[in-house]
């Protein structure tokens, strides 16, 4: 199964290194990776998506929560978090297709960048499913290039569980 | 004062008495202000490796944190052995390494290696100081991080430019870490279920591991034990956290633990983990491993609990509070009638008196059992603290020799790096230097860090090396004669070569051989006696195998056991 982390360190060298070391010292895979400031001056936030299983998640968190520059470790869970992601992709757009691409792109919220003789550079923003979505439109067409962000997200501020899940805490 | 002198009164500050290590180009303002004067004893060590075993004997004996020293580039790789010892084996340790300038980092300078990067998977956390300002508060959070929580190795990378570096020193009253937060507290609810279930289970036991001694819970644990007349079993690391003398000592689990222990954790109904961690050379098959007993798991590393045995009740905290307070609670439970398990003990000394360590004696051989039982009579009751290498030598000195006193007992139990024992045991004498110090060695062993009986002559530490001497690498020999049909490949290392008692004399030392029993008691009550470096090179059997054995990935009731006509010998005669 597949899992969100928001991993909240100080911004140190070797802090995001350490972690990720730690993910393949103990044999666990990193699906996606996003890395970047926080409200706090000092402060990451990195966040990581991993694929496994419950028991794993849970070792993974403990290991990570002993690591001395990472200040808090937090499960992002599905309909508790709000999650986002950027796609930006070059697509092969000859001019006569050009047009029906960038409407369709756009009723999805996408949003065109720039515009080549015979491609087109488009962006969205959205939950990591609409960008697998929109990824399956642009295919047809010919994609040259394209990346994706990986996730960020924080928890709802209308989840229940308000307080973050720290199952690093075991009493 | 320059940024070498701010090493140095850290290192005051922080109360070290004694550092290991061996200087060399990127460490030399270091070693230049050790030159102008330091309250701190420097132990020059031949190899850094033994540097670093010999910081980790020093703390393994004392419980404070060892320090070892070296240069940038070889002198930090030839640390990484004593790093990641120290870190699957919990010992506090500060590794201080010199770097190259600042200027030149990534450049491939003369000595330069990553060490930070290198260490990474094997340290608690390392720093790399880049201002001469931040060594005071730098060398306070690496001594902090190395013996709060789990203790563990740090690392602290220095450019030179750093050491040369004019600095107003400071040492700070507290450390800064926000993200360094390990559990100081026990949950009493978790203790008082955990006290339930231990005062009423029928079959208890405990099993007992080197988190206890470095928690300093061993009173704790005695008071518990004889508070609930709970059988104690201890692992490898955990030995000598509990006196196996005590009518409560029921021996040690495992791969070459006695029979009597493992068929205590086989058949016990509740299981008390204390600062133990469930390794495979315990559990052999992880699914069969106690089975069906409730797991009280106590432990200071949250990562610990239900990491390969889930446990059902869980205690995180410092083992000393937390073995205190269930001692405190289970002996209330016994005040209230909770009855003690009587039958329960009475089977597992029967179970004893049943299947006893056995081996066969020879009218041709000395048997390495005979070197550690004469050990043992000689060194009984007295202060004696022993190490040990890897392989044979170190299981048979585990079943034979009977810890006392806490920290009396030292070897790499997780890494199990051959050459630990001799650096070691130095580290120990430097700690303990009226304690009688003695490294039971193999030959193989041996080798790997002979050179520091040197260290041991010209620093006046003292020790005695009881050298069982097969003439192989004695645990690969025994594998392979088990479980590769007896095919011998490259083992054989010679009885003679080296002389390992004119080595003795060449390295300062006092050089003794043995080679029947006769000879036996006599020769090691006179390395005991005499107050210098001693090796006795005992020439032993080097047919004998070390039984009974778990073999790995087996379940505790697929033991072999010895016998002196079974299949055992006819494994031998392959």
């Amino acid at each position: 199964m597949k899992h969100t982390l928001s991993v909240v360190v100080e911004d140190r060298p070797g802090a995001l290194t350490r972690i990720t070391t730690m993910f393949a010292r103990r044999g666990f895979n990193i699906e996606s990776l996003a890395v970047g400031p926080t409200e706090r001056p000092g402060v990451s936030c990195i966040t990581l998506r991993v694929d496994c299983t419950q028991h794993s998640l849970e070792q993974i968190e403990k290991q990570i929560h002993k690591l001395v520059n990472v200040l808090r470790v937090t499960e992002l869970v599905a309909g508790e978090a709000v999650e986002r992601e950027l796609l930006v992709v070059r697509v092969s757009a000859a001019p006569e297709k050009r047009a029906e691409l960038v409407t369709t792109a756009e009723a999805l919220g996408g949003r065109l960048l720039d515009v080549g003789p015979d491609a087109v550079v488009l962006e969205l923003t959205g939950t990591p499913e609409e960008l697998d979505a929109f990824h399956e439109l642009c295919h047809p067409y010919g994609i040259l290039d394209l990346v994706r962000t990986g996730r960020i997200g924080v928890p709802r501020s209308s989840s229940r569980r308000r307080a973050p899940r720290r199952l690093a805490a075991i009493n | 004062m320059t940024g070498g002198d701010a090493i140095l009164r850290s290192l005051e500050a922080e109360g070290v008495d004694v550092m290991f290590g061996i200087p060399g180009g990127a460490i030399m303002p270091t070693y230049d202000a050790m030159a102008r004067g330091t309250a701190v004893r420097h132990v020059l060590a031949r190899h850094e490796q033994g540097a670093g075993h010999m910081a980790q004997g020093y703390a393994r004996a004392s419980g404070r944190v060892g320090v070892a020293i070296a240069t940038s580039g070889p002198g930090a790789t030839n640390l990484v052995t004593p790093i990641a010892d120290a870190w699957m084996d919990s010992t506090p340790l500060v590794c201080i390494t010199g770097q190259v300038r600042s200027s030149l980092i990534g450049t491939d300078a003369f000595q330069e290696c990553d060490i930070t990067g290198i260490t990474m998977p094997i340290v608690k956390h390392s720093w790399l100081v880049q201002d001469a300002r931040e060594l005071g508060a730098t060398l306070k959070a690496a001594f902090h991080v190395a013996r709060s929580g789990r203790c563990g190795p740090v690392l602290v990378d220095i450019p030179r430019d750093v050491q040369e570096a004019t600095v107003d020193f400071s040492y700070p009253a507290e450390v800064d870490l926000p993200g360094w937060r390990p559990p100081t507290k026990v949950h009493p609810l978790q203790v008082r279920e955990a006290a339930r279930v231990i005062a009423t289970a029928r079959k208890p036991v405990l099993y007992v591991g080197g988190g206890t001694l470095n928690g300093d819970a061993c009173a704790e644990l005695l008071r518990l034990a004889e508070a609930g007349s709970l059988p104690v079993v201890t692992t490898l690391m955990g030995k000598s956290a509990f006196p196996e003398t005590h009518e409560l000592h029921f021996g040690w689990p495992g791969m070459h633990g006695a029979k009597w222990s493992n068929l205590a954790l086989n058949s016990c109904d509740v299981l008390v983990a204390i600062g133990a961690r469930f390794d495979d050379r315990v559990t052999g098959k992880l699914s069969a491993f106690a089975p069906g007993a409730t797991v009280v798991h106590l432990d200071i590393d949250p990562a610990e609990i239900s990491k390969l045995r889930d446990a059902d009740i869980p205690v995180v905290g410092p083992l000393r509070t937390a073995v205190a307070a269930l001692a405190d609670e289970v002996a209330r439970h016994r005040a209230e009638h909770a009855p003690v398990p009587e039958t329960w003990l009475a089977q597992l000394r029967a179970w004893r008196e049943q299947y006893p360590l056995r081996y066969g004696t020879s009218e041709e051989w000395l048997k390495p059992q005979q070197v550690l039982q004469s050990l043992q009579r000689l060194t009984a009751g007295s202060d004696v603290i022993v190490t040990t290498g890897v392989g044979q030598h170190q299981m048979w000195a585990m079943q034979y020799v009977l810890s006392e006193r806490p920290r009396s007992f030292i070897t790499s139990g997780g890494l199990g790096t051959m050459g630990y024992g001799i650096p070691a045991a130095i580290g120990a004498k430097a700690a303990r230097p009226e304690a009688k110090v003695v490294c039971v060695d193999g030959d193989g062993c041996f080798q790997m860090t002979a050179q520091e009986l040197v260290t041991a002559t010209l620093e006046d530490l003292p020790i005695v090396v009881v050298l069982v001497n097969n003439a192989h690498l004695g645990m690969v020999t025994q594998w392979q004669d088990m479980f590769f049909d007896g095919r011998r490949s490259h083992v054989h290392l010679t009885s003679q070569l080296p002389d390992y008692a004119r080595l003795a004399e060449a390295y300062g030392g006092v050089g003794m051989v043995v080679t029947d029993e006769a000879q036996l008691d006599a020769a090691l009550a006179e390395a005991l006696e005499l107050d210098r470096t001693v090796v006795v090179d005992c020439r032993v059997d080097p047919a004998e195998q070390v039984f009974p054995m778990i073999p790995a990935g087996a379940a505790a009731l697929d033991m072999l056991e010895y016998s002196d006509a079974g299949e055992n010998m006819e494994v031998r005669a392959l």
